[in-house]
C-alpha cells in the first residue's frame, strides 16, 4: 500500500468556541494533484495552513513523510517546510516590490545562488507564466489574473516538492480559471511536485486532479478519485456541487461527466427502445504544443470553442456530449448505428472546417504569428453501444478505434487538410 | 480555649465592600497583567529582532531604512528645531533681561536643547513621521498575509522586517537629535541675538563654554533609549495588529497606528525622566 506523503491523523482545530476541523483524517500522496472542495468558511484554508505550519492543531497530529511534524527538531522542521510552497488566496505579493523582485525573493533570502543563477531561474518562470511585459511593474499595476500568475511563479521558483494552492482561481473568468488550472497541471507534470489545491471550479478541476477531498461540517466526507466522486451520494453534493455543475452546463452546453452518465443510464441503459446506439469519442492531440505557442488562456478558449461546437452539432441529431478528460469529448448518438455515426463524425469535420476554424482564427488565434503555426490533429473513434454494458467499457472501445478525423494548422491563416 | 466562630463573609457590609473592591481592583488587575504581558512580549520581540540584525545580507535593508527614518525626517526635524530655538531665544531673552542675566542666554538655550528638548522633540517628530508609517506598513503587511508569506518562504519575518528598522532607528535617532540641537541653537541665535540686537560674541562664547561632553553624552544616551522605545513599540503594534480584539482588518491597522504614536509619546516622556534622574 502506498505511504502518504502528508497524513492528518484525528486533527482537531478550534477557534474559541467554534470547532473548524473535527477529527480530520486525510492522506495526500506524492506526485499527485489533490483537490480539497467544500463550501466557503468550512475550514479548507485552515486545513492547508496546518500543512505548512502556519497553524498548529489543538489535537491530533500531522505526519510528513511518515514523521509527526510536532516531534521534528527545529532544523528538520525548517528543512521540511522549506520544500513546501504556498500560494495564498489573496496572492500575498509584496506591494513595494516589483514582479521580478517578488518572484526572486525566496531565492535571494533562502539560497546561496549567484545573481546570474537567480536571474536565469526567475526569468524562466516569468516566461512560463507569460509575464514578460510586466517584469518591472508593481503588483498594484497588474490585473487580478496577472497577480495570480506572479504568485504562481513565486510559488514555483524554488522548485518545491509540495505546492499548496489556496483557491488559485478566485475572481477569474471561466477561461482564465481553466488557464490557471491548466498551468498548474502542466507545471506539476513538468516539475513533478505534489500539488494540493483548494478549488470551487467544478467539474474543471476534476480533469487535473488525481484525488478529490470533500470537507463538510469540519469533517472529511469523501476522499478518492474524481471517477469515484461521480458516484458519491451525500448531502454535500446537493448543497454544494449541484449548483456549480448546473452553471457549468449553461456556459458550454456540454454535460458534466456525472450528468452525462446519469442521462445515459436513465435514457439508454434502462430503456428497451434503444437497444443499439453509437458512442463517439473525439480526441485533440498536440494541445501541449499549442499551449507553448498560444498560451494557456487561448488554449482554454480553443477547448471551450470545440466543446461548444461538438455539443451544438450533435444535439441537433439527438446526441448528448461531455468533456471526458482534458483533451477528449464523448458523445452518445442514440438514434445512430455505426455507419451513421461515422458519417456524422465526417459531417462534423466538414462543418468544423467550414465554420469552426474561421471562428477560431477570428477569436482565438489572433495573437499567433503565422510562422508559428502548430499542427493540430483531431482523432475520432466510434463504438457500438449496448444496453446493460458499462459506459466506461464502451468509451474505452471507442477510444481504441480512433482514427485521424481532421488535421489543421492552428495559425492566424489556418489551413485545413 | 473555645474557638471564636468565623463571621460569615456574605453579610450586607462585606458584600458591598467586596463588590467595590471587585469593580475597582479587577479592571486595574487586568490592565496590570495585560501591561506586564505586553512588556514581556515586546522585550522578547525586540531581543529576537536585535539578534537578527547581525545576520547576513542586512546592510542594504538597513541603509534603505536609514533613508526612510533618517534622511526623510530631516526636513520636519529642521523645521521644528528652528522654531523651538527661536521661541526659546525670544522667551528667555525677555525673562533673563528682567534679572540682568542676558549674558547666559547661550548657556540656557544650548543646555536645554542638548540635555532635554533636542532628544525628546526629535524622538516625537520621528515617531509622528516615521514611526506611524512603520506601524501602518507592517500592519498592512500582516493583514494582507505578506508576513505569513515570509514564514512560508522560510524567511524570518523579524529579521526581514523589524531588524533593519531597529538598526536604522539606532543610527538615525542620535544623528537627528544632533541636527535638532544644532538648528535649535541657531534658531536661538536668530531671535536672541539678531532680532533683539543681543551680543553675538557672548551668545556663542556661552554655548561653547557651558556645554560639556557629559551633556552631549547624556543627549546621545537618551536618543538611543528613545530609538529602542520608538522602533520597538511601532513595529510591535504593526506586527501584532491581527491580535487586536477591538477591531479587524484596516480598522485594526488605524487603531494600531494611533496606539503606537500615543504609547511612544508617553514612553518617551517617562523614559526621559528616568534617564535624566540616572544621569543627574
Amino acid at each position: 500500500m502506498k505511504t502518504p506523503l502528508i497524513e492528518f491523523c484525528k486533527v482537531t482545530k478550534r477557534f474559541g468556541d467554534q470547532t473548524v476541523l473535527d477529527n480530520v483524517d486525510m492522506s495526500l500522496y506524492e506526485g499527485e494533484v489533490s483537490t480539497i472542495i467544500g463550501k466557503s468558511g468550512v475550514g479548507k484554508s485552515v486545513l492547508l495552513k496546518h500543512i505548512i505550519g502556519l497553524l498548529q492543531p489543538d489535537a491530533g497530529e500531522i505526519l510528513l513523510h511518515g514523521q509527526p511534524i510536532n516531534t521534528m527538531s527545529k532544523t528538520d522542521r525548517k528543512a521540511a517546510f522549506g520544500r513546501i510552497s504556498y500560494m495564498f488566496q489573496n496572492n500575498a505579493l509584496f506591494d513595494s516590490l516589483t514582479v521580478y523582485e517578488n518572484i526572486a525573493m525566496p531565492l535571494r533570502h533562502t539560497t546561496r545562488l549567484s545573481r546570474s543563477d537567480i536571474d536565469a531561474r526567475v526569468l524562466e518562470r516569468i516566461r512560463q507564466t507569460e509575464l514578460e511585459e510586466v517584469t518591472h511593474k508593481y503588483p498594484a499595476e497588474l490585473s487580478g489574473g496577472m497577480q495570480k500568475r506572479v504568485a504562481l511563479a513565486r510559488a514555483l521558483v524554488t522548485n518545491p516538492e509540495i505546492v499548496l494552492f489556496d483557491e488559485p482561481t478566485t475572481g477569474q473568468d471561466p477561461i482564465r480559471r481553466n488557464a490557471i488550472l491548466s498551468m498548474i497541471a502542466q507545471y506539476q507534470h513538468e516539475l513533478g511536485f505534489t500539488a494540493v489545491l483548494i478549488s470551487h471550479d467544478l467539474p474543471d478541476v476534476f480533469f487535473i486532479s488525481n484525488r478529490i477531498i470533500a470537507l463538510y461540517d469540519g469533517a472529511i466526507v469523501f476522499q478518492g478519485t474524481p471517477e469515484d466522486f461521480d458516484d458519491f451520494e451525500h448531502p454535500f453534493r446537493y448543497e454544494f456541487i449541484r449548483s456549480l455543475e448546473t452553471l457549468q452546463e449553461e456556459l458550454t452546453g456540454l454535460y458534466t461527466r456525472r450528468h452525462f452518465k446519469t442521462r445515459y443510464q436513465t435514457e439508454l441503459n434502462d430503456n428497451p427502445k434503444f437497444d443499439d446506439f453509437a458512442m463517439l469519442i473525439i480526441t485533440i492531440d498536440n494541445l501541449t504544443d499549442l499551449q507553448g505557442e498560444l498560451g494557456h488562456t487561448a488554449v482554454q478558449e480553443f477547448i471551450q470553442t470545440i466543446g461548444t461546437f461538438i455539443s451544438k452539432h450533435f444535439s441537433e441529431v439527438g446526441g448528448f456530449s461531455t468533456r471526458y478528460s482534458f483533451n477528449q469529448y464523448t458523445t452518445v448518438l442514440p438514434y445512430a448505428d455505426m455507419d451513421e455515426a461515422r458519417s456524422l463524425a465526417q459531417n462534423f469535420a466538414a462543418d468544423f472546417i467550414r465554420n469552426g476554424i474561421p471562428q477560431m482564427q477570428k477569436f482565438v488565434f489572433t495573437e499567433m504569428a503565422c510562422k508559428d503555426a502548430v499542427a493540430v490533429t483531431m482523432r475520432a473513434g466510434v463504438a457500438p453501444g449496448k444496453r446493460h454494458v458499462e459506459i466506461d467499457t464502451i468509451i474505452a472501445k471507442a477510444e481504441s478505434s480512433q482514427e485521424t478525423l481532421l488535421e489543421f494548422n492552428a495559425s492566424c491563416k489556418g489551413r485545413e487538410t | 480555649m473555645p474557638t471564636q466562630p468565623t463571621p460569615p463573609l456574605n453579610t450586607p457590609g462585606t458584600d458591598f465592600a467586596g463588590a467595590l473592591l471587585r469593580t475597582t481592583l479587577n479592571p486595574m488587575g487586568k490592565i496590570g497583567l495585560s501591561f506586564i504581558s505586553h512588556l514581556g512580549a515586546a522585550t522578547i520581540f525586540f531581543t529576537k529582532a536585535a539578534i537578527a540584525v547581525f545576520k547576513a545580507r542586512q546592510l542594504p535593508s538597513i541603509v534603505q531604512q536609514i533613508y526612510y527614518i533618517g534622511a526623510k525626517t530631516m526636513g520636519i526635524v529642521v523645521l521644528v528645531a528652528i522654531f523651538t530655538g527661536m521661541v526659546l531665544g525670544l522667551q528667555l531673552y525677555y525673562t533673563l533681561s528682567k534679572f540682568g542675566s542676558v549674558g547666559v542666554l547661550g548657556s540656557v538655550i544650548s543646555l536645554t536643547l542638548i540635555r532635554e528638548l533636542g532628544p525628546v522633540l526629535a524622538a516625537i517628530m520621528i515617531t509622528a513621521r516615521a514611526g506611524s508609517a512603520m506601524t501602518a506598513e507592517i500592519g498592512i503587511q500582516r493583514i494582507s498575509e505578506q508576513i505569513d508569506a515570509l514564514t512560508t518562504m522560510q524567511i524570518d519575518p523579524l529579521g526581514y522586517l523589524i531588524s533593519p528598522r531597529i538598526a536604522a532607528a539606532l543610527v538615525s535617532f542620535p544623528l537627528l537629535t544632533a541636527l535638532f540641537d544644532m538648528i535649535g541653537i541657531l534658531g536661538g541665535y536668530l531671535t536672541g541675538v539678531l532680532l533683539v540686537n543681543g551680543d553675538p560674541g557672548a551668545y556663542l562664547y556661552r554655548v561653547q563654554s557651558s556645554v560639556e561632553i557629559a551633556d552631549i553624552n547624556g543627549g546621545l544616551i537618551k536618543s538611543l533609549v528613545f530609538a529602542v522605545i520608538v522602533s520597538t513599540i511601532c513595529c510591535y503594534q504593526g506586527y501584532f495588529t491581527h491580535m487586536r480584539t477591538d477591531a479587524r482588518g484596516s480598522k485594526s491597522v488605524s487603531l494600531s497606528t494611533t496606539s503606537a504614536v500615543v504609547q511612544c509619546c508617553v514612553c518617551i516622556l517617562a523614559a526621559d525622566y528616568i534617564v535624566t534622574s540616572f544621569l543627574m
